[in-house]
């Protein structure tokens, strides 16, 4: 609260009715340090959660859209699922598979110290679970749009299938990949059921800004709190978006389309 | 180079049951859509992988099902121009035409980049991308592109298809000079009859995914049995002849073939030019005296050779006018009339103004090229 009572001792100072006004209303709207702390931590799950998902959904994406592999549709409902299963249900099924005694869990923190129960990258392991759908969908979408014919001339002036990839496809998918990025990313900032099922709500390394949210509605006098963490959400959700518009537009323009 | 094809494929209810050889110079593959030309190109490019047999070039197999040998597209270098260019948008100009001498490795590169943007007057559209070029633009750079991958063969998929006539016009002589100027051996896909008496040294006439006829232009086109497949409004016979003197005052130009002489209107070409008339057997008279008074200025004397009845009251008729054949297209009552059979002497009319210019190719330097065989299937 060191802010509030330093805008206060200001605002004090300051003889204009209006601005004052205007000025405590800023002052009601300082974040907490809790409530940085619960912002800092999304950011951080939603950054990682995005990088991380990105090379699978990729891989992923290419399979589903051009691969003719046994499985295809096992493939695709299997990324689906955690757009259509409940969320708890994902956040249980992740706490089953890679919690501290789970096959996978187990495995990865005995042999690569790596641990996701209750620590802040399962809250990342969650979200990157959660948004993986959207991330893989947008990618898809755009590789389905890139003409293969292109890669069909890559390859007779000589370049073999991962220099076909690296020189036309992801140039000319990279729009798509920029919006499913966005996309996760929003996601992964707001996902809330799977997280608090699988690593609990714990301040400061399990708390996000969803959780947080929550946290504050369930204590009497939260309701400022709660207010606004959820401006920082709408915030944080427009300026993805205006970023997104922005990038599409001038991708779109560097490739000239007609 | 020589090539060597003996495929087949089946692509749902078509086969392709394709045999020929070939060799150098530019090499036609005719016939009309749907009669497999395209799939011949993407089998030998590697874009099609063959249900059975060989594709080999100058000894080396591409393809031998037999043998389980599948050389990739990427290395088989065998440059490819699409009917639609397929340039890469994200690309300028410039990267497009360096693209494949980028993955050409260092001791087969070619070093004739500038060579190239003269060869195809592209110069001027290095920075610009693709998004921004004209139909015929973009055909040049697709052109050059696959030139400078420094291919060994050069497979050009009726690169002209979807231009106009201006456009068209204006690319021939490009593939022209390419043909002329560089060594590379083209395999032409087309399925008009004037690019192909134009561009080509040789023919593969295909027909159901067959090969229905290979050889020479001259050969392949005067044969009256195939006439069907190449197209009845078409049919005519190919002459190759030289430019003799061009008249100014009336405005003509005079070549000499095996025939006789022939008069056309000023043509731009030098004296000794070698050239192909196109001559449609509808554009043909037949005489049976030598006739006087008469406005036709191409007179040749000649033998009949060869009849056929075509569909309904018409005749075709091949004839020899000293090695060089002629087709002419009568009706069955003018044939009755005249008295005509085989071996009967006759006059050939042509009217000047009525030989197809748009055919009427540039220097041919190898004019015979009957250096395509037709195996027997």
């Amino acid at each position: 609260m060191c802010c509030g009572t330093l805008l206060g001792r200001f605002v004090a100072g300051v003889r204009s009715e209006q601005l004052r006004v205007r000025l405590s209303a800023m002052d009601w709207m300082a974040l907490s340090p809790e409530e940085w702390t619960a912002v800092k931590l999304s950011l951080r799950v939603a950054v990682v959660a995005t990088l991380f998902s990105l090379p699978f959904g990729i891989a992923i994406a290419m399979a589903l859209a051009r691969g003719r592999i046994w499985g295809q549709s096992l493939l695709n409902g299997l990324v689906l699922m955690p757009l259509i299963l409940p969320p708890v249900v994902t956040g249980y099924l992740l706490l089953i598979v890679f919690g501290r005694k789970g096959p996978v869990g187990a495995f990865l923190a005995d042999h690569f110290g790596i641990v996701f129960s209750f620590r802040w990258t399962g809250a990342a392991l969650a979200c990157g679970v959660m948004s993986f759908p959207l991330l893989v969908r947008a990618i898809r979408l755009s590789i389905e749009a890139v003409d293969a014919r292109l890669e069909q001339a890559a390859s007779t002036l000589g370049a073999n299938r991962a220099w076909v990839f690296l020189t036309v496809t992801l140039p000319l998918i990279a729009p798509g990949i920029i919006a499913g990025m966005i996309l996760c990313f929003a996601k992964a900032m707001g996902e809330f059921g799977a997280t608090i099922t699988f690593v609990s709500n714990i301040p400061g390394e399990t708390q996000t800004l969803p959780s947080a949210i929550y946290t504050f509605t369930q204590v009497p006098g939260g309701d400022a709190g709660a207010l606004r963490l959820t401006l920082v959400s709408v915030v944080i959700s427009m300026l993805a978006l205006l970023a997104s518009e922005l990038m599409a537009r001038s991708a779109s323009r560097r490739l000239d389309i007609e | 180079m020589t090539l060597a094809i003996d495929i087949r494929h089946r692509l749902g209810s078509f086969l392709l049951d394709a045999h020929f050889k070939a060799s150098s110079g530019l090499i036609a593959l005719f016939g009309r859509s749907g009669s497999g030309k395209s799939s011949i190109v993407n089998v030998i490019a590697g874009l099609i992988r063959p249900d059975e047999g060989r594709v080999v070039i100058d000894g080396v197999p591409l393809v031998d099902t037999a043998r389980g040998v599948f050389v990739p597209p990427h290395r088989r270098r065998i440059g490819y121009v699409f009917q639609e260019g397929r340039l890469f948008p994200h690309l300028t100009v410039r990267q497009n035409l360096l693209y494949g001498h980028w993955f050409t490795p260092p001791a087969q590169r070619s070093d004739g980049f500038e060579g190239v943007l003269d060869l195809l007057g592209i110069e001027g559209l290095l920075e610009r991308r693709p998004g921004r070029l004209s139909g015929g633009e973009k055909q040049r750079v697709a052109i050059g592109r696959a030139l400078l991958a420094n291919p060994r063969l050069l497979l050009m998929d009726e690169p002209l298809a979807a231009l106009d006539e201006a456009r068209k016009a204006e690319i021939l002589p490009y593939i022209e000079r390419l043909r002329e100027q560089s060594r590379v051996p083209i395999v032409y896909v087309s399925h008009s009859m004037a690019e192909v008496v134009r561009l080509a040294s040789s023919i593969v006439l295909l027909a159901d995914g067959k090969v229905a006829a290979a050889g020479a232009v001259s050969e392949v086109m005067h044969r009256l049995d195939l006439f069907p497949l190449t197209g009845q409004g078409e049919a005519g016979a190919v002459v190759e002849a030289v430019v003799e003197r061009h008249d100014e005052h009336f405005g003509l130009t005079e070549l000499r073939s095996r025939g006789g002489v022939w008069r056309l209107p000023r043509l731009n070409a030098d004296v000794g030019t070698r050239l192909r008339l196109r001559v449609r057997a509808r554009d043909v008279m037949l005489a049976r005296s030598a006739p006087a008074d008469v406005s036709a200025l191409n007179v040749l004397p000649g033998v009949v050779a060869d009849m056929r009845a075509g569909d309904g009251p018409v005749v075709d008729i091949r004839l020899d006018c000293n090695g060089d054949a002629l087709v002419a297209r009568l009706t069955r009552y003018s044939v009755e009339r005249l008295g005509l059979a085989l071996g009967a002497p006759v006059h050939a009319l042509v009217k000047s103004v009525a030989l197809d210019r748009r055919s009427m190719s540039g220097p041919f330097q190898n004019a015979t090229g009957a250096d395509a065989e037709a195996d027997e299937a």
